[in-house]
């Protein structure tokens, strides 16, 4: 419609503008709403139909609050390594020469460019029965394969660049004359981190933080090949969803799902929401 | 009382095969400006941030207030530091900026305070205690920059290039503010620049450095009038360069000869200095045979003064800045006969001079 006024001569080469403006919003907002919200929408309405009863049992039954448990140790652990080494490496990629230094960089964009799958798979390389590191964890006695650590490790895996992708940028935005500043005013190396550096980076950091959370939580597949998927011992809430369903329990699927989905927007959307807030207190 | 003095020997510092600094010594006296001027890339502020702690020297000795800091670490030496780009704490208020050196030594609360509030004071901003630095101007960002720097009274300042990220009027405006300051304050300060006017006007001793080294130690007076090598005299005050020849103890050019040579060997080839503000016209009536003859090619009024360029005889141009007051009209082609003072006699041809490392008779 839009594109057939477009070409009327009579209209103003402003009007113009604008409906060209007008339509590549319209655009963007299509793609989005029926790429990201039209599949949301839909599971909400599923889980929501399911019914009080379904939810209050699903919620409440022992395998699921144990995929959660599950999930959230994953989860937490996760964030608090990729966190601290996140930034460690971020700061030695930005600050630091070395030999070799590009070679690192690229390796940090690897588990992006890489199918969870084969991740998982690498993992039963190097721990699964024959692998190089199995004679030795089994004469220890402990269990990485089809158990909690391998779980962690694939996700920390697969999580590793987003810290580092959202704070190096800033830390070479940022320069180093703010750090030189504090150090001439007498601040000690972790004086300057924190009270320099850590603040200037802390909205890419929280983003970062958002991201390796949100990708725990919803990680499968690395995690599915490496766990042995026993239901209430290793199975996280994303395999969980996937036994429902394969179980034709189409409801409890949807019910769960909808909340690790919750769960990721409302991290996503919590930092949003402090940056704006702290943006506009001071700019007031 | 301690002397506040800076003291530098002998100090190296290379940056992969680049010799940014080359046996640089000199000395700050307690309590005065002391300028380093140089181009970019002379390892002026090389030096600053050596001094500071921000680099170590490869070899070399500095020594503050009677104490050698050559290898201290950086928050040892309390040295008060002004950076060209501000480097203002982005995330803290200008008061929280200036308070920062004190919180850090963990001065009492109270103190803390009457001293932030007293410097706020000194630098015109109480007013925008509030404010975060990209509120402010680089005029009031620069000062912010400098009362943080003087919160937990440094025994020197060191300003590295402090106006150069700062418009013409406001360059002018904070040197002499800066000027007032360091009279009511009286801390040692170490000023790196590549503007000469602000050296000259700033500093009670200038040093001069180029390509690494330290050209001539001096005052502005000194560095002005008795310039020691061929690169002070072309650096300071936009000078002319003339060639030719040494003959009895004169620059030979064309058929001109400028006296000035006789500490030259004869035959040489060398170079002759002269700014343009050096340059007057001889009323041709009350000529004698110390006058130079010159075709006039373009005059600029510049409002007090114009700037003329002119040929001489053997084809040579020489920019004169000559005052408007009692100035004859000149026009293209006029002739006229120049007096030409405070002439520099160097070996060696300009251009090449210039351009080349140098000579070996400078320290």
């Amino acid at each position: 419609m839009s594109a057939r006024v477009d070409r009327t001569p009579t209209l103003s080469p402003l009007t113009r503008r604008r409906l060209v403006h007008g339509g590549l919003i319209a655009v963007a907002a299509l793609y989005v709403g029926a790429l990201v919200l039209a599949p949301l929408i839909g599971i909400a309405w599923a889980a929501i139909s399911a019914g009080w009863a379904t939810w209050r049992e699903t919620l409440t039954a022992p395998d699921t609050l144990h995929a959660y448990l599950l999930t959230a140790i994953i989860t937490v652990i996760t964030v608090i390594v990729t966190t601290v080494f996140g930034v460690i490496v971020a700061i030695v990629l930005t600050r630091d020469h070395f030999p070799g230094k590009s070679a690192v960089s690229a390796l940090v964009n690897l588990p992006f460019a890489v199918s969870p799958v084969i991740v998982g798979l690498m993992a039963v390389l190097l721990f699964g029965l024959g692998g190089w590191f199995q004679p030795w964890f089994s004469a220890h006695g402990i269990q990485i394969l089809f158990a909690l650590p391998s779980m962690i490790l694939v996700t920390l895996f697969i999580c590793l660049p987003f810290t580092i992708r959202e704070v190096a940028p800033v830390l070479q935005e940022l320069g180093t004359q703010e750090e030189e500043a504090a150090k001439t005013l007498g601040g000690s190396a972790f004086q300057t981190f924190r009270r320099v550096t850590l603040p200037n980076i802390r909205w890419a950091l929280l983003y970062g933080i958002a991201l390796s959370a949100a990708r725990s939580i919803g990680e499968i597949g690395a995690v599915l090949v490496v766990s042995g998927s026993t239901t209430g011992q290793t199975e996280t809430a994303p395999i969980y969803i996937l036994r429902q369903f394969d179980q034709s329990h189409d409801a409890e699927a949807y019910i769960v799902a909808l909340t690790l989905a919750f769960a990721s927007i409302v991290l996503l959307a919590g930092i949003e929401f402090f940056k704006h807030r702290s943006e506009t207190r001071r700019s007031r | 009382m301690t002397n506040n003095g800076i003291t530098v020997q002998g100090l190296n510092k290379r940056f992969g095969s680049f010799d940014a600094v080359q046996d640089v010594s000199f000395e700050a006296q307690d309590g005065k400006i002391t300028a380093i001027l140089g181009p970019s890339g002379s390892g002026k502020s090389t030096v600053l941030r050596m001094i500071a702690g921000l680099e170590t020297p490869d070899s070399g000795r500095i020594t503050l207030a009677e104490e050698e800091q050559t290898f201290a670490p950086v928050q040892e030496r309390r040295v008060g530091f002004v950076f060209q780009h501000y480097a203002l704490f982005r995330h803290m208020t200008v008061r929280d900026n200036v308070a920062f050196g004190l919180s850090i030594r963990k001065e009492p609360k109270a103190e803390t305070r009457a001293r932030v509030e007293d410097l706020l004071e000194l630098v015109q901003l109480a007013p925008y205690a509030d404010r975060y630095p990209d509120q402010l101007s680089g005029g009031q960002r620069q000062r912010v920059a400098l009362a943080r720097a003087l919160a937990p009274r440094p025994k020197v300042l060191l300003l590295d290039e402090p106006f150069g990220a700062l418009d013409a009027r406001v360059r002018q405006e904070l040197r002499r503010w800066l000027d007032d300051l360091h009279r009511e304050l009286n801390v040692t300060s170490l000023l790196v620049t590549h503007d000469q006017e602000e050296a000259l006007e700033l500093a009670n001793e200038v040093i001069v450095m180029h390509a690494g080294r330290v050209e001539q130690v001096g005052t502005p007076a000194e560095i002005y009038n008795q310039p020691a090598s061929p690169f002070v005299a072309g650096f300071i005050g936009a000078a002319n360069v003339i060639e030719g020849s040494v003959r009895d103890g004169h620059l030979i050019f064309g058929a001109h000869r400028l006296p000035g040579a006789t500490h030259l060997d004869e035959g040489v080839s060398a170079h002759a200095y002269i700014r343009p503000l050096d340059i007057r016209l001889v009323d041709p009536a009350v000529a004698n045979g110390h006058s130079y003859a010159a075709v006039v090619e373009r005059v600029n009024d510049l409002g007090p003064a114009s700037k003329v360029r002119v040929r001489l005889a053997d084809g040579q141009p020489l920019v004169a800045e000559l005052p408007n007051e009692d100035l004859p009209v000149l026009e293209a082609g006029d002739r006229v006969l120049l007096d030409l003072r405070n002439v520099k006699v160097f070996e060696g041809e300009g251009a090449e001079v210039r351009n080349a490392a140098p000579l070996s008779e400078e320290g």
